[in-house]
């Protein structure tokens, strides 16, 4: 009995082990680097007001790259989920304003902006649009439809309790992190664990494999956009908390950032390669660089182009290794 | 030996190791002239290693090479083109997109004042394609030519650069038989051109129809080179596997049971129409035909991949709508396609991930997957099919031809299936992993179950089926008993038409 529980201790944690050691290690390695090197030229780096703050501003686009990596795994892309912040956010703030209660306009808002990933999934497998055009369209449909909206205002006055949450914390750590470990946990386990997890990898190896084993592409891919918009909703509530108004503009960019994380940590536009800790190395490795660069006084644009080249440099390595296999 | 001409090759004493492994061992290996020299050897005896090495893409370690006579050093892939080593793969290295004229002429398009001289290109593809006598329009787009017209194509581009040694690999993998005869055509033209010709294949007997002189490779070692008069088949195998041939497809067939397959005027236009046979339990039925008579298409449709516009399919007697992949599956019907990469395997994903692709449902509840099952799984089958891989996480891409077979089928032993379909499944596969296919295949009869399989090899249908279902331009031609096999007959079936 103790031999069979240590074996079964062993399989699940030697297949991650390995797996963390080959691709998530060298990000680990290079996050610990960057720590050590940042507190050592910045005294101001290693305190915990500083350290909060670069968690609360990874949370919110941390939690939209953990939806854009199942998208990418399945070999897709969604370029909607900018737009989704935004209209998740706005729209809980309209439906707050008319006196809504707050919880419900949450939920209702999350569940509206989710079933935009629902039409992205109709679009892209039913009509056969490729994902890049079919998400492009709907971020600019959601962006218009945000604007008609908000009348391409700010809108202010949400409730205290609603904007007084970003700056919470739960468990000694700022909610915003705190939302975002608890989606981390969810997506890892989706991974690992579960047939959809299995599913979204092999659509995105081979489609047509996984339609001969009997997988159906089309409730994997919907769940996927699903998915994708579902966390880009949340990162709208979040996003908007922290803000303390509805902005129509909120989102935008987002859809780069949290491309960049999940492909600096590890995933394939082609398909079939990444991780959710690798995405979540990502996002933390440009938020640190980022914060950095600001505690430094790196001029700021200085700081885009050096994460736009890191971004690059990063994928073409991985790629060189990986041709060689 | 005195038809050849000069000689072309001489390789002496060639080594090749890699980390972990000796690949060549002290080779030899001469061609001449005129001559087509054929190389056989189970996968891993060293063919290929020999052949990348001819062509440049690796460096021996050790010997001499004499190319015409001169010893040379072949550092990479573009001397060997200028010493005239030319090769021809299965995979198809023309760009699918632009014309026949165009590919020819790749990266050195000809210009008359500046402007690209598409005359000069289309008059010149035009000649030397008419001169190996190929009937096709230089003008036409590479993708829309048939297989076997792209594999001339291909041919007659090699020639064209000057190629005076070339190396087919496989050449007939995707070849129907008539095609087949057509490139045998090309190679006696080549000969007659004073080309030499190195020919690479598993179909033994095409060894024996074109080739001049055969060599055989075994682990890394050069075993024995002949003229192919001298020896037969049986001989050749035995010198390959140590084992002869008749007892590779000699399996144990249980007593025929009941129907458990009934398909009924299955018509599917434009591909087939109005097919009709019978399955029964413990049966291997052999579905042959050439390439293009539809065998797969109708496999396809039982096994839902594709719809099917009227007919009935009856599974134990009961009559059945299969409309999706799902369907089929759940109904007890496995498919192995025919090209196991693009359809039967996840390449990049493990061969655990692999092994239960089509049935994670039998090992998880709502959603969530017994890891320790799904690892035993896969444990099971790499043992039980010896699946040569380092481990079940390793990646599918990365095993060899035959054991990526295995994992397909590990996939649908998963399943519980009745009905397994299999088609071509030895293709690009060596003797050794063949012989342990068919093996695989009279313990899936043995456990009650049944098989189709669809071949284009005659020897392998006619030694494993207890009946064949021969197929025409979409039509039933003929349904034979064992009693009744004859070659004749069943490739008269296949090409004439009644």
């Amino acid at each position: 009995m103790e031999v069979q529980f240590k074996e079964k201790k062993a399989y699940m944690h030697s297949g991650a082990l390995k797996k963390i050691f080959a691709g998530e290690g060298t990000l680990i390695i290079i996050l610990a680097v960057l720590f050590v090197v940042l507190s050592i030229v910045s005294s101001s780096f290693l305190t915990l007001n500083n350290l909060s703050n670069l968690v609360r501003q990874t949370a919110i686009t941390g939690v939209v790259s953990i939806g854009m990596t199942f998208v990418i795994i399945s070999g897709g892309i969604d370029l909607s989920v900018g737009s989704v912040v935004g209209f998740s956010g706005i729209f809980a703030t309209i439906l707050m304003k008319s006196g809504m209660d707050m919880m419900l306009a949450i939920v209702i808002s999350v569940v509206l902006s989710s079933l935009i990933g629902l039409v992205n999934g109709f679009l892209i497998h039913d009509g056969k649009v490729p994902p890049f055009i079919a998400t492009m369209g709907m971020m600019a449909i959601v962006r218009g439809a945000i604007m008609l909206m908000s009348g391409a205002r700010m809108i202010a006055g949400l409730p205290k309790a609603f904007t007084n949450f970003a700056q919470t914390s739960i468990l000694f750590m700022p909610s915003l992190f705190f939302i975002w470990l608890v989606i981390i946990l969810i997506a890892a386990f989706i991974t690992r664990w579960t047939t959809f997890g299995r599913n979204v990898y092999a659509v995105g190896s081979n489609v047509e494999a996984a339609r001969l084993s009997g997988i159906s592409i089309r409730a994997t891919l919907y769940k996927t956009y699903i998915l994708s918009a579902f966390t880009s909703a949340v990162a709208g509530i979040l996003m908007t908390s922290r803000l303390g108004n509805g902005i129509p503009t909120g989102g935008q960019s987002y859809e780069m950032e949290a491309i960049a994380a999940a492909v600096l940590g590890g995933a394939s536009l082609s398909g079939a390669e990444g991780t959710i800790l690798g995405t979540v190395l990502g996002a933390i490795i440009m938020a640190t660089l980022r914060n950095g660069g600001n505690l430094l006084g790196v001029n700021p644009f200085i700081l885009d182009i050096s994460i736009g080249a890191l971004i690059i440099i990063a994928v073409l390595i991985d790629q060189n290794a990986r041709g060689r296999k | 030996m005195s038809e050849f001409g000069n000689e072309l090759i001489r390789m002496e004493n060639i080594h090749k190791s890699f980390p972990g492994v000796k690949a060549l061992k002290g080779v030899n290996f001469s061609l001449r002239e005129g001559e087509v020299h054929g190389l056989v050897g189970e996968n891993g005896a060293g063919k290929s290693t020999l052949i990348k090495i001819l062509t440049g893409a690796y460096q021996k370690d050790e010997g001499e090479i004499y190319i015409n006579g001169k010893q040379v050093e072949i550092k990479n892939p573009i001397q060997a083109k200028k010493l005239g080593i030319g090769a021809v793969y299965q995979d198809i290295t023309l760009a699918p997109h632009l014309s026949v004229g165009e590919n020819f002429f790749l990266g050195k398009l000809p210009k008359k004042n500046n402007l690209i001289d598409w005359n000069r290109i289309h008059k010149t593809t035009s000649e030397i394609l008419k001169e190996l006598d190929i009937d096709v329009n230089p003008r036409t787009l590479v993708k829309d030519l048939t297989v076997a017209q792209q594999e001339m194509v291909m041919i007659a581009k090699t020639v064209y650069e000057n190629a005076r040694i070339i190396i087919f690999d496989e050449p007939t993998a995707l070849l129907a038989n008539e095609e087949t005869e057509e490139l045998f055509r090309l190679i006696r033209t080549l000969k007659e051109n004073k080309i030499g010709v190195i020919y690479i294949s598993h179909r033994l007997e095409e060894i024996f129809t074109i080739c001049d002189t055969v060599t055989v490779m075994k682990d890394g070692a050069w075993v024995n080179t002949l003229p192919v008069e001298r020896i037969n088949q049986d001989e050749l195998i035995s010198m390959m596997v140590g084992r002869s041939m008749e007892d590779m497809y000699f399996i144990k067939h249980p007593e025929r049971g009941e129907k458990v397959l009934e398909v009924k005027n299955l018509t599917k236009e434009p591909r087939f129409r109005d097919i009709s046979f019978d399955l029964h339990r413990g049966e291997i039925l052999g579905l042959f035909g050439l390439v293009g008579s539809g065998r797969t298409d109708v496999v396809r449709c039982i096994f839902g991949a594709d719809p099917y516009d009227s007919g009935e399919i009856r599974i134990n007697g009961e009559k059945v709508e299969i409309r999706s992949p799902l369907d089929g599956i759940r109904h007890g019907i496995s498919l192995l396609p025919e090209d196991r990469k693009k359809q039967g395997l996840a390449l990049a994903l493990t061969v655990s991930v692999n092994t239960n692709l089509a049935s994670y449902n039998m090992i998880s509840r709502w959603g969530i997957i017994n890891l320790r099952k799904e690892k035993k799984r896969a444990e099971k089958y790499v043992s039980e099919l010896s699946i040569k891989t380092p481990s079940i996480l390793q990646r599918v891409r990365n095993l060899s031809g035959g054991n990526q077979q295995k994992v397909v089928i590990s996939k649908w032993l998963c399943r519980d299936s009745r009905i397994f379909i299999f088609d071509e499944p030895t293709v690009g596969v060596d003797v050794g992993a063949k012989g342990e296919i068919y093996k695989l295949f009279e313990k899936i009869l043995s456990e009650g179950n049944s098989i189709i399989i669809i071949s284009s090899y005659l020897p392998e249908v006619m030694g494993l089926a207890d009946r064949i279902v021969v197929m025409r331009e979409g039509r039933c031609t003929g349904i034979l008993n064992r009693e009744e096999f004859d070659d004749e007959k069943i490739l008269r079936y296949a090409t004439v038409a009644t």
